[in-house]
């Protein structure tokens, strides 16, 4: 019970975090927002990566495989796309 | 030891990543906040690979070799103007990736490892659905905006009964695996259903209501991350999930403000249903239309000192942003102050023309928001319309039966002069005639995006 407050905790305060930010963000940026913000969203890698290494059954290692590529697409794909964007943005100066 | 500094690294990363969205608030910053991100995710990564539950890292590396290599190849090769798909491609992948983990964690859970506990059975039936209903929601929006289905919304009759069923079916078996998590079938099961509902919960929506769609689901794949981060109990995952989840929520909420719809209404599909207005579109525009040949309209410009081009998604089709930058560039060696007014729904997703013209060279000080440009219109010679309809209907502001009564629109009627580039008199998403394109103030130049732009410049530098 007490970890699971304590993730709550950090569930809700992060919300706050998010609204706060993305709130600032200027709608000319809403599509790199939306690339960047989901390539981070790609964060289940790192679950992906434990379950493909720990093979502990065959169905989970092939799961944790198919996750860690759909992941690593979701992060690089993200990240590189949003980087072509921007730097489209920044030419001018 | 090792697990302070993997958790200590996690941190990090998270701190990183907030830094990252706060640098995506101005253009000057937002390029190094992406690469914040990148790097919080580059140490994330590093520092799981030396977890000790890891016994063998071919299948990980390999993954990750493959992943990056589609990863690299589909945002190298995209274009700019096929970025909505692209988006939605990614939301997708990541839903997948986060319901294919809890996955595989409920099965290594149900063999010993770990602690099966409500928390984690709620949060894996979450997950799963959440997951499924991102992925092939995501798949759907990405055929729909590829063009490999049609784009316009699918009805059928029943079919609100068929998603209330469908999704009250997956929300049953997900209390069945919080009831019997050992019975690891049963999530299989609810991936299928839910999968079946992310189907039918996209296909009734098209078109101009795309935006609203991308959005969400880019806030459903950061719950599908926030989910897992409960399953695995992993405060990082949980962290970006709910930023990313709070992000694409943000994101919907403007867009349906700038349709005046409730998100219920968008996701029902409403505007598809809307009757046929009692006037056929050949009479409503009988007699009143004036079509211009480009001289005609290069005339217009001679003598305007304030010119407002108004870009639409017909734009982004006929790949016309750099004919635009050119005919911008010519305007202003002229003297002529040219600014963009970008309608927040503009295109098929939020930013979607920003990034266009931004592609062009366009520098982004002269991309005006909605608010800001409406009240200069009036001081404006000449408003040009590239492939825009619905955004800038006078009915939405001044007939409150209209199915887009109430939304904010681009004044571009009040302009001294409008100049319409549009291939035909054919209506927008919305279904219904534009009394601007009939207005007397209003020449309409009846060309495709690019060419018709190219003929305006052509015809100005003759005179």
């Amino acid at each position: 019970m007490e970890t699971l407050i304590a993730v709550i905790t950090i569930f809700v305060l992060a919300i706050f975090v998010g609204f706060e930010i993305i709130t600032k963000v200027p709608p000319i940026l809403h599509t790199p927002l939306m690339s960047g913000s989901n390539a981070i969203s790609g964060i289940t890698l790192i679950g992906a990566i434990l379950s493909a290494g720990t093979k502990l059954t065959l169905l989970t290692t092939v799961l944790g495989f198919l996750a860690v590529i759909f992941a690593t697409i979701n992060v690089v794909g993200g990240f590189l796309v949003t980087h072509r964007m921007l730097k489209m943005f920044k030419r001018r100066e | 030891m090792t697990l302070t500094l993997i958790n200590l690294t996690y941190l990090i990363a998270s701190v990183l990543f907030i830094f990252g969205l706060k640098g995506l608030t101005h253009p000057r910053t937002s390029l190094r906040g992406n690469m914040l991100g990148a790097l919080g995710m580059l140490l994330a990564v590093v520092v799981t690979l030396i977890d000790r539950h890891i016994v063998s890292y071919e299948i990980i590396f390999i993954g990750l070799f493959a992943g990056s290599v589609i990863g690299i190849v589909l945002a190298l090769k995209v274009q700019m103007t096929a970025m909505p798909q692209m988006v939605a491609l990614l939301n997708g992948f990541g839903g997948g990736a986060s319901t294919l983990v809890a996955g595989a964690a409920l099965i290594e859970t149900i063999h010993g490892e770990g602690i099966l506990n409500a928390q984690f059975t709620i949060a894996t039936a979450a997950s799963g659905i959440i997951g499924a209903v991102t992925f092939w929601g995501s798949m759907v929006a990405f055929a729909k905006l590829h063009e490999i289905i049609s784009g316009r919304p699918i009805h059928f009759s029943g079919q609100q009964i068929l998603n209330a069923v469908t999704g009250l079916f997956s929300l049953i078996i997900g209390v069945l695996i919080i009831l019997n998590p050992a019975n690891t079938d049963l999530y299989w099961v609810l991936i299928i259903i839910s999968s079946v509902l992310g189907i039918l919960l996209v296909i009734p929506i098209g078109g101009a209501d795309m935006p609203v769609v991308i959005a969400l689901l880019n806030s459903y794949s950061g719950m599908a991350a926030a989910a897992t981060g409960f399953v695995l109990n992993n405060n990082i995952l949980i962290i970006t999930g709910s930023l990313v989840g709070a992000s694409g929520i943000v994101l919907t909420r403007i867009m349906c403000k700038a349709m005046n719809r409730s998100l219920m209404n968008v996701l029902l599909g409403v505007t598809g249903t809307i009757k046929k207005s009692a006037i056929s579109a050949d009479e409503f525009y009988k007699g009143r239309v004036k079509s211009a040949t480009p001289e005609e309209v290069a005339m217009l410009f001679e003598t305007a000192r304030r010119v407002v081009i108004v870009p639409g998604y017909g734009l982004a089709i006929s790949q016309a942003q750099h004919a635009v930058r050119d005919l911008a560039n010519l305007l202003e060696s002229r003297g002529v102050v040219v600014e963009f007014a970008i309608h927040p729904v503009a295109g098929r997703m939020p930013g979607h023309m920003n990034v266009l013209l931004a592609e062009a060279d366009i520098p982004y000080e002269k991309l005006k928001e909605m608010d800001v440009i409406n009240p200069t219109f009036e001081q404006t010679d000449v408003a040009v319309v590239i492939g825009a309809n619905d955004v800038v209907n006078p009915l939405a502001r001044t007939d409150p039966k209209s199915p887009i009564a109430g939304m904010p629109i681009l004044n571009v009627d009040k302009a001294r002069s409008v100049v319409v580039i549009k291939r035909s008199l054919s209506p927008g998403f919305a279904g219904i005639p534009n009394p601007l394109f009939a207005a007397d103030n209003t020449l309409m130049l009846f060309e495709d995006g690019k060419k018709g732009v190219h003929d305006l410049i052509a015809a100005l530098k003759e005179i």
